[in-house]
């Protein structure tokens, strides 16, 4: 039995049992390499529920987005492993009541990279994505291939460091029970690190220049749900609008901040951005640190204090001038 | 380059750093003309975005001083700027903007000498690295 079969089943019973009266979930969409959101609260349309690497959208995004739909409702929501701690994180800093979410985990192998997947069919339009585990065979007119999945596998998913949903009330497939090593997750990091500062700049600028700040990334993002963003606020008006390249800068590196210890990582605005900046290095640099400095990371423990409002009267503060 | 003096912005809390600041005027301490202060509530009041967009605006650096760890006027406020402050640093050295440019530190009422010292030691700092380039927005 697939995990997508499972999650249809399950959907199909908890709506019809009255446990829910909503499943999040994924369906297919117009194009095979990206499923795309489904709401269920029909246990008929559950039928339409899938899971594979093409469900890359971080479904606890809806949540902070149309509160009054979710407010006082019970909602059944299918979760890979960074969804489910982006929905923990949420419970955490009260946006989300715990008991009304039906946690539905999903044993994740990792998502695809459409990018990638573009790529490795050559440009040529694929009509049809069969996610097989390790390999991915993506089928158009007049070809067939089948890709390793690692070829065609998410920046976030390499070196991802909980895979497997935790907290949840249901969980459907064989979870991995290992985590990739820190080695994996940072080697980008350090990589980067490894650049001299000028060098760091420069490709920090070359990056960011592609922005066209269409704002995908923090739209999709399961944190970031300030009523006014700092971006669209006009009084005061903190940063231009434009892509004046210093603009668009400050605005990267303040929601990254604003995310600091509250990201999960799962790279959905990476997968969201339309130009393909690497928003996720950025992300990762400072989980990193905050993991390092703060020994706590996003989204473990709904009953945690968050991160970035709490301290240590003893902490490492060896940045400030002696 | 002998002319050019660096701006400053020194972010200072009320309670300590402010008041530190106005010890070493009050005592006639010398210390370079470099800086220009702005004085807010708490260093737990100092947002990162307000010392990225003095960068952008064209100060070559930025101080943000407050009061020693447990002598916060509202208790923890600087613990919580510390944490902002220790992911805030790294992520500008890794984009590449110099280190120098954003420094912290704890300056309390009564260290009106160190508050001199501090401010000599920045502005040494940003000198050597010369005015402001990065993130300077240039319309």
């Amino acid at each position: 039995m697939t995990i997508g079969s499972e999650l249809r089943d399950t959907a199909r019973r908890l709506l019809s049992e009255g446990t829910v009266e909503l499943v999040i979930g994924w369906r297919r969409g117009s194009r095979p390499t990206a499923a795309v959101p489904a709401f269920v609260t029909d246990p008929e349309e559950a039928g339409s529920l899938v899971f594979d690497g093409t469900c890359g959208t971080n479904p606890a995004v809806y949540f902070t987005r149309d509160r009054r739909q979710y407010s006082g409702r019970k909602v059944g929501v299918a979760v890979k492993g960074c969804d489910a701690r982006a929905v923990l994180q949420l419970v955490m800093e009260n946006q989300v009541v715990r008991d009304d979410v039906v946690l539905i985990g999903v044993a994740c192998p990792g998502v695809l990279d459409r990018r990638r997947v573009a790529l490795a069919a050559c440009g040529r339009e694929i009509l049809e994505l069969e996610d097989r585990g390790a390999e991915v065979m993506l089928r158009g007119a007049g070809f067939e291939t089948v890709v390793r999945r690692e070829d065609v596998l998410s920046d976030s998913c390499r070196g991802c460091p909980h895979p497997d949903p935790g907290s949840v009330d249901l969980l459907l497939g064989t979870p991995r029970r290992e985590a990739a090593s820190g080695e994996e997750r940072e080697r980008r990091v350090r990589e980067f690190e490894a650049l001299p500062p000028a060098g760091r700049w420069e490709a920090t600028l070359r990056e960011y220049g592609k922005c066209i700040r269409c704002y995908a990334c923090r739209n999709v993002c399961p944190a970031c749900y300030c009523e006014t963003c700092f971006v669209d606020q006009n009084d005061p008006r903190w940063i231009g609008g434009t892509c004046e390249p210093t603009d668009t800068l400050i605005f990267h590196l303040i929601r990254n901040l604003h995310v600091a210890g509250r990201c999960v990582e799962c790279g959905a605005c990476a997968r969201a951005c339309p130009t393909g900046v690497d928003l996720l290095l950025l992300h990762r640099k400072v989980a990193v640190e905050v993991l390092e400095r703060f020994r706590e990371e996003a989204g473990m423990d709904a009953g945690a204090r968050p991160i970035m409002a709490s301290f240590r009267e003893d902490e490492r503060q060896e940045f400030i001038m002696g | 380059m002998s002319a050019w003096t660096p701006r400053i912005l020194a972010i200072l809390c009320n309670w300590c750093s402010y008041a530190g600041a106005d010890l070493a005027g009050v005592s006639r301490m010398q210390y370079p003309p470099s800086i220009r202060v702005v004085r807010v509530p708490c260093s737990g009041r100092v947002d990162p975005l307000f010392i990225l967009k003095s960068l952008q605006s064209g100060f070559d650096g930025v101080l943000v001083s407050g009061c020693h760890p447990g002598d916060c006027h509202y208790i923890s406020g600087n613990y919580v700027a510390r944490r902002r402050f220790a992911v805030l640093k790294p992520l500008l050295d890794f984009v590449g903007i110099e280190p120098e440019r954003v420094q912290f530190s704890w300056i309390s009422a009564g260290e009106g000498e160190r508050f001199a010292k501090v401010v000599a030691k920045v502005t040494d700092d940003v000198r050597r690295l010369g005015p402001a380039e990065r993130l300077v927005k240039r319309t």
